[in-house]
């Protein structure tokens, strides 16, 4: 049998996440099939149809689907599931409201957030935040699997072509009605994907003196986060909050500035790839993570930092 | 309208996780337990929609072992008016609470189910909306700001790309979102009064429902351990390793 991974998309492009979910189902099964399911999104279907990995995108194209709603979806993935081992997909906010409400109604229990496939049924997983990894294999008949993008590479987008089908619609669901969708507009990268997250901690002492942090994130485009502490201080709103009850990052970069290093923070940055502590405290735990630690006043460090940088950008020109 | 709030209890947050020596799991004997960090959110929401007057009753549920009463006692005593505890041993997997959470809503009828979005324990984000497939009501996740109107509620929702708002129809499911609003500390004298309030016991295997394990779990094992770091001595020299090192600038 083959597998199923559901596209998220807004109708003219595919969500990057998605790539990072085909590299991770054509893993579990060579034989990926692609519900790509919205409307007039002719032009993401045909996106679909030049990755490599993909070997058949099924469209499903009906103006009822022209805002993600996943009661809208799941009658369309249910339908077509019957002819698939696998039904896949990110496991980000599109992918987590969406996936239990099919494995449910296809009687399965589901496989979230996977960061390694091991076998077609066997796949590694992070539970308690990161702080333990189980392996765990499925033995339902069908599987749904949701995968963490960031684990995966995403895939190419060009020198497939796989044919396009269209599918079938299903029925809308008449007790929900989308309103709105309000996208942050922000010159700096999520801080869910981005390659350089800088926070701060209690240390940072007030709302103003973020400033120092947000004129290094300006220059090496990076993201700003907080740790829990900094949020219940009021220094910065709970969005930027990383940790266990926040948001988990994987940046290449990750500089923590100010924080302890809390369990519940450390849960939400230890698997940046290099990690940097800057923090007037050498004992504070957040050095045992950190890959760099520089023992200082942050007040002193961060407009030193900020200068070297601006050095080396004088350097490279 | 008459709310349902789901919790469940798990290690505290702030509690360093500890993986057993023999891969079965994490260690749980003598470890702080509470309820589930969103869970609490989803309590003091369904408090603030009775206080507001638009709420009637409010019954919270438990699935788990006696000690998960904890849990349900700590809903009573910040509002919630009785409780339930479905008692069983063991792991489930949130399809079988979700069969579970069925049985109990099909027999309180609340107009609303509130949960939190994910339990951080098994970090599945899975119960709610396996719930409202169930039922087949709509869902609105990871809610950060809830709207009571007459026979619906008007959603925001933490979305990757910033807010969504959507509007569901009652009865409908809501996941909580930690930004939902600020949990409220229980007074010494509501913990008193919540010990008189009505707490039912069933048993989970007398609800009739299919709650055995689909997911093996072969071994819990730590997390690869990052290899110990060093101390520059300038933010000199960091921007020089950052660079040429690491050669992540």
């Amino acid at each position: 049998m083959s597998a199923l991974l559901i596209a998220e998309h807004n109708n003219k492009e595919v969500r990057p996440f998605t790539l990072n979910a085909i590299t991770a189902a054509s893993q579990i099964d060579q034989d990926l099939h692609v519900l790509l399911i919205g409307s007039k999104a002719d032009e993401v279907a045909k996106t679909l149809a030049g990755v490599p990995n993909v070997k058949k995108v099924i469209y499903v194209d009906n103006e009822i689907y022209e805002n993600y709603l996943a009661e809208n979806f799941t009658p369309v993935i249910v339908k077509h599931a019957e002819n698939y081992s696998h039904i896949i997909c990110s496991a980000n906010t599109f992918g987590k409201n969406l996936m239990p409400r099919v494995a449910a109604l296809l009687n399965t229990s589901q496989v979230s957030d996977i960061i390694k496939v091991i076998s077609p049924d066997t796949y590694l997983r992070p539970i308690y935040a990161g702080n333990a990894f189980a392996t765990v294999k499925s033995t339902d008949q069908k599987k749904c699997i949701t995968i963490r993008p960031t684990s995966f590479d995403p895939a190419a987008t060009s020198g497939g072509s796989a044919e396009i089908v269209k599918g079938e619609a299903a029925e809308a669901f008449q007790q929900i009605k989308f309103i709105k969708r309000e996208e942050v507009k922000s010159d700096r990268p999520e801080l869910g994907t981005a390659r350089v997250v800088i926070s701060g901690g209690r240390g940072m002492q007030n709302s103003d003196n973020f400033k120092l942090i947000t004129a290094i994130a300006d220059k090496l485009n990076a993201a700003v986060g907080a740790s829990r502490a900094a949020v219940d201080a009021g220094y910065i709103t709970n969005d930027h909050q990383v940790g266990q009850t926040g948001k988990v990052v994987v940046p290449d970069l990750y500089i923590a500035v100010g924080i302890s290093g809390a369990i519940q923070h450390l849960a939400g940055m230890k698997e940046s790839k290099i990690i940097v502590a800057i923090n007037k405290d050498g004992e504070a735990p957040i050095f045992s993570v950190a890959d760099y630690g520089l023992e200082a006043d942050l007040f002193e460090a961060l407009p030193q930092f900020l200068e070297e940088l601006n050095k080396l950008n004088t350097i490279q020109k | 309208m008459k709310i349902l709030v789901a919790v469940k209890r798990v290690i505290d947050y702030n509690v360093q996780v500890r993986v057993k020596e023999d891969g079965t799991g994490v260690v749980t004997d003598n470890v702080k337990m509470s309820t589930n960090p969103p869970d609490d959110n989803a309590v003091e929401e369904a408090v603030k929609i009775k206080e507001s007057g638009k709420g009637k009753e409010i019954v919270a549920v438990t699935i788990g072992e006696d000690k998960a009463q904890e849990t349900v006692r700590k809903a009573l005593a910040v509002g919630a008016d009785r409780g339930i505890h479905v008692k069983s041993e063991g792991v489930l997997e949130p399809l079988a609470v979700s069969k579970i959470l069925q049985k109990i809503v099909e027999k309180e009828k609340p107009d609303l189910v509130f949960m939190g979005k994910q339990a951080i324990d098994d970090d599945c984000n899975q119960t709610g909306q396996m719930l409202a497939a169930l039922l087949n009501w709509p869902q609105a996740t990871f809610a950060s700001k809830i709207n009571v109107k007459d026979k619906s509620l008007e959603v925001t929702r933490e979305v990757d790309e910033g807010l969504e708002t959507i509007e569901v129809n009652t009865p409908a499911i809501v996941t909580c979102d930690l930004r939902l609003n600020e949990p409220r500390y229980a007074s010494l004298p509501n913990i008193m009064k919540a010990k008189k309030k009505p707490l039912e016991q069933i048993n989970a295997s007398d609800l009739g429902v299919d709650i055995k394990s689909r997911i093996e779990q072969i071994k819990v094992e730590e997390p690869p351990k990052r290899k110990a770091g060093i101390k520059v001595a300038s933010v000199a020299e960091l921007v020089q390793k950052l660079k040429n090192e690491a050669k992540v600038i």
